[in-house]
């Protein structure tokens, strides 16, 4: 019973398997219709067990914007083409223990890709900070 | 007329599982003979009995869908095996509900949301809120669990531990919402303790209502964590704190000690003290032992480690800890709660910061970073630290 952010990117993270590492617009169309369908269905099954909140894909273009002080405009930079890590889209999903979010995470990671083989990217799971403190006192 | 329907569905879809419904059909007769009364009560007027009249529409509705469902020789078949309606026995239909949907082979999310549904008779939009999924989240998690439900059997009411378990649990969930899942726990805490004679009952009631009197003193007016020792004592509610004693005696008189019953009495010890310095720490350390040795998990063996610190001294809790995971929950919070004592700040304050980083919830995070902060500061400034702001035990 509590909530955990799937995160899914585009780069970042320990080192990809050699299916993860070219690009989906380098695949063939019926690769990412089917890559695209099993990421549906996930969502539905998750969503038939009452275990989904809410998901959502980011484009891969992110600025950094930062304060300069009063009465000025903020700075922007970026983006950048190279950056360290890019979150491709999210998925939070409400389930019993961390052991489920793992289960749920690696399905995520199944998602068909060249070939129709496994992606295995990987996927990082980030637990929620509840508001109120877990336990009685 | 909300409340009239809250308060007569569950009694309802109790009468007719006793009659030999199935849950996951008897919930769904009971649903839409409440739409009915939603929509005819406001204009022909509330029934005078209107568990009565719920009852009455709700088996029509079943005995209707079952026909539509089945062969007529099948539905006769099983009309055979049906218990015939009788005098609502109000006592007995609270555990049968509370049985079938604390079922172990449920999930625990599960169970609560049915729980809360068919016994406490909240509207599905009102627990998906309370727990901050889409309403039709909660609306596929009922009927998932209704569904698993359908091919359980029950010939007796169930398992009181896995009950005690669900209620527990919901108790410790918090609320969000205008649903107070803490309040829901201990109302139907209540209406169980009320059906059964079963001690650890009456423990898990007592816990609940020894926690409960605490609440307004554990939370600052912004939403800030107050530790136990920090409390402002005279905010605790005494009539809950008597009412829960009351109950524990009661309990421990039956000689049928349980987890709950010791848990309960650790909190009694604590709500008695009229200053933390006044706690009984010695036989705090009695009851944990106890607890021990009924339930022998590694939290309960955590938590004593910080009762150990207060009587033999915070070397005596560390010690224990040595033989403990260092991976458990709250691990660090006790750590550093110990090495602050034993006079090791600045491994204290490594302690907080590390647990804040483990912590589950943002006032057990902040509340946690402020200590590490209030240690740093102290070491910097080469003085000892105040003695405030401490984690307490659980």
């Amino acid at each position: 019973m509590a909530k955990y952010l799937l995160l899914k990117h585009y780069r970042g993270g320990p080192a990809k398997r050699p299916n993860a590492e070219l690009p989906m617009d380098e695949w063939t169309p019926q690769e990412v219709a089917d890559h695209l369908a099993f990421m549906d269905r996930m969502a539905a099954d998750l969503a038939e067990r009452g275990e989904w909140v809410d998901g959502q894909a980011l484009s891969p273009d992110g600025t950094f914007v930062r304060y300069d002080g009063e009465g000025r405009p903020p700075v922007t930079d970026g983006p950048f083409a190279e950056t360290k890590d890019v979150v491709a889209g999210w998925m939070i999903i409400d389930v019993d223990s961390l052991a489920d979010a793992h289960a749920a995470a690696a399905h995520l990671s199944s998602a068909p890709g060249p070939g129709g083989k496994p992606l295995e990217e990987w996927i990082e799971v980030r637990p929620f900070l509840s508001e109120t403190p877990s336990g009685p006192e | 007329m909300p409340d009239v329907l809250r308060a007569a569905g569950p009694r309802a879809l109790a009468a007719l599982v006793r009659r030999g419904a199935g849950f996951a059909d008897a919930e769904d007769a009971v649903q839409e003979a409440l739409l009915e009364a939603a929509a005819r009560w406001p204009s022909d007027g509330v029934p005078r009995d209107p568990v009565a009249w719920l009852v009455t529409v709700s088996w029509r509705r079943f005995l209707d869908a079952r026909r539509a469902a089945e062969s007529r020789q099948r539905r006769e078949e099983r009309h055979d095996r049906l218990v015939p309606p009788g005098p609502t026995e109000q006592a007995d239909d609270t555990l049968l509900l509370l049985s079938r949907c604390c079922h172990p082979d449920l999930g625990a999310a599960a169970a609560v949301a049915l729980t809360l549904r068919a016994v406490a008779g909240l509207t599905t939009a009102q627990i998906a809120r309370a727990h901050l999924v889409p309403e039709a989240t909660m609306a596929q998690r009922i009927s998932r669990a209704k569904r698993t439900l359908r091919g359980a059997s029950f010939d007796r009411p169930g398992d009181v531990g896995s009950v005690l378990k669900v209620l527990y649990l919901m108790f410790s969930e918090g609320h969000a919402g205008e649903v107070d899942l803490a309040d829901e726990a201990v109302r139907l805490t209540r209406q169980l303790a009320a059906a059964t004679d079963d001690p650890e009952v009456d423990g898990l009631l007592a816990l609940m209502l020894l926690t409960h009197a605490r609440r307004a003193a554990r939370w600052t007016a912004d939403g800030a964590l107050v530790a136990l020792a920090d409390q402002d004592r005279s905010r605790w509610d005494t009539d809950l704190v008597a009412e829960g004693v009351a109950l524990l005696r009661g309990a421990l008189a039956r000689d049928r000690l349980g987890e709950y019953q010791a848990q309960a009495a650790i909190a009694a010890l604590h709500d008695d003290a009229a200053s933390a310095a006044e706690t009984d720490w010695p036989q705090v350390l009695e009851w944990y032992d106890e607890l021990l040795r009924l339930t022998p998990s590694p939290v309960v063996a955590l938590n004593r480690a910080v009762a150990v610190g207060e009587v033999e001294g915070p070397g005596a809790g560390l010690a224990v800890l040595d033989g403990l995971d260092a991976g458990l929950p709250r691990f660090d919070a006790v750590a550093a709660y110990l090495t602050e004592r034993a006079g090791d700040l600045p491994g204290a304050a490594r302690r907080y910061a590390r647990a804040a980083a483990a912590a589950t919830s943002v006032p057990e995070r902040d509340h946690l970073t402020v200590q590490a902060a209030r240690l740093r500061e102290s070491v910097r400034a080469g003085r000892p630290a105040d003695v405030e702001g401490s984690v307490g035990p659980a």
